[in-house]
């Protein structure tokens, strides 16, 4: 299983999904000849195919390693844990994985990618007989730009809506500028607490870029932001265009009474998510 | 197109203007976040001699080892503005010509590139293949035990390091126009 998970890595790291390719092939085709935005496409693009090419990583900060398991009943996590933790190593021993984690304390850099809360695994037990895993991999810089709001907010004339919700997105946007690897892909959990809101907005990112969010209100709420951020004029990397977000995905969550949180999560272009399914001893990558 | 080799002169670097594209070669070293504090807080004057006239670049990289030899797998920049409380200094200090990274920097480095002769390149953020791909050898490491290898400072050769100039020694900068520009449109949708 280990070496079904560290191939599960390497794909991650290093082969950007097609529908982000896509998506910046249309933003590609969107910026004049001869501009700057075009020139910084190209080279992105010109990346994303020699990093395929050399199976190195896309971008060498190879983030957060963040892992979501939904498992068959009867199955014990503790083994999956373990397994997980092996191939986060060997990943990191064949360089599919920069040596990311950092004791807080001491900050000695562990080598290896395992540490206290590293990696990240989200498990949950599923109704299938199959195991699933989705992977992310999460920059910092991109991380660092992320928000949390709480309704109303006075300074954004804000109120506890929708449309409130939305001016969040777009203020976390605005500020973010090019520093989140631009154009990036928003997330968005509207509602929950904490902490859950902003987990909420990450899980937005196993989301494909070309899907149609179910509920009507959001689906129309996404591509009003879509276009609304991009005529914010930041484009690639900050240095201007016509492209700023490549997507936007929004989900909900109850709230208890007192509470409106609206947390937003930035992922560069260097968006890497992909998922594997295990059944019968046989791997399946990217078909959930 | 211009291409600069280092160590450059404070003339050539002046003559500089944002938006120029760049093309890089000659020895650099990387520095980030625990490099900065370093420099400023212990001083080291072994790297006076590297940094003089040089670049800083702001970047973790992915590194390989094999047979007691280095090489950059990958190798984008990191975001720069954590460097903001350090950076103005450090160009004193150590007579930096020039810092690449992403997303720009503030004002107090703005007014160290002007006062001392020094620019800003953005290199493209992400871009970790085609960048490793630039660097042709690593010549020394240091602080690697302390910092671990992303924060490590590398001193590397490399060849057309593909850049722009987005902050100058004239005290311009794209970033600034860019956030300037895009506020006036946030302010109309805020308003909307």
């Amino acid at each position: 299983m280990t070496n079904y998970i560290l191939e599960l890595i390497r794909r991650t790291s290093t082969d950007i999904s097609d529908d982000v390719v896509e998506a910046i092939l249309k933003a590609r085709r969107r910026e004049e000849a001869g501009s700057m935005a075009r020139i910084l496409f190209d080279q992105i693009l010109t990346n994303i195919e020699l990093a395929r090419n050399k199976s190195v990583p896309v971008c060498q900060d190879t983030g957060t390693t963040i892992f979501y398991v939904d498992y068959p009943a009867g199955a014990r996590t503790s083994p999956l844990r373990a397994a997980i933790t092996a191939a986060v190593r060997k990943a990191t021993r064949k360089y599919y994985l920069r040596p990311n984690s950092v004791e807080t304390l001491s900050e000695k850099n562990t080598g290896d990618n395992v540490g206290v809360g590293h990696p990240s695994i989200h498990f949950s037990q599923w109704g299938r007989a199959s195991i699933r895993f989705r992977l992310m991999l999460k920059g910092g810089g991109s991380e660092n730009v992320g928000a949390q709001y709480k309704l109303p907010d006075a300074s954004l004339s804000a109120g506890r809506d929708l449309a409130g919700a939305e001016k969040c997105v777009m203020h976390a946007v605005f500020s973010a500028q090019g520093k989140g690897c631009a154009p990036g892909i928003i997330g968005v959990g509207i509602g929950g607490d904490r902490g859950s809101s902003y987990i909420l907005s990450k899980e937005q990112f196993f989301r494909r870029l070309d899907d149609k969010n179910p509920d009507p209100a959001l689906r129309t709420m996404e591509e009003r932001l879509l276009r609304k951020l991009n005529s914010l004029g930041i484009g690639p990397m900050g240095l201007g265009g016509k492209t700023t977000v490549l997507g936007v995905k929004i989900g909900v969550a109850n709230r208890v009474p007192a509470c409106y949180f609206v947390s937003v999560s930035y992922m560069c272009w260097a968006y890497r998510r992909r998922s594997m399914v295990l059944k019968g001893g046989q791997a399946v990558y990217d078909q959930d | 197109m211009i291409r600069i080799n280092l160590p450059v002169s404070q003339k050539e670097i002046r003559k500089l203007k944002v938006g120029d594209e760049i093309l890089l070669s000659g020895r650099i070293v990387t520095a980030r976040d625990m490099a900065h504090k370093y420099m400023i807080e212990k001083k080291p004057l072994y790297l006076h001699e590297v940094l003089n006239g040089s670049v800083i670049y702001h970047c973790g990289p992915v590194v390989k080892q094999a047979r007691g030899k280095y090489q950059f797998v990958a190798a984008g920049p990191t975001t720069s503005i954590r460097e903001e409380p350090y950076q103005g200094k450090v160009i004193g200090l150590y007579k930096v010509r020039g810092v690449i990274g992403k997303g720009g920097m503030g004002p107090r480095t703005s007014q160290a590139l002007r006062r001392y002769g020094a620019v800003y390149f953005s290199a493209t953020g992400g871009l970790a293949a085609v960048l490793a791909d630039a660097v042709k050898t690593v010549e020394n490491v240091y602080m690697l035990k302390e910092f671990g290898v992303p924060e490590a400072m590398w001193v590397i050769n490399v060849e057309d390091l593909p850049l722009v100039v987005t902050m100058d020694s004239h005290g311009r900068s794209l970033h600034n126009d860019i956030l300037e520009k895009s506020r006036a449109v946030f302010e109309k949708l805020i308003a909307g």
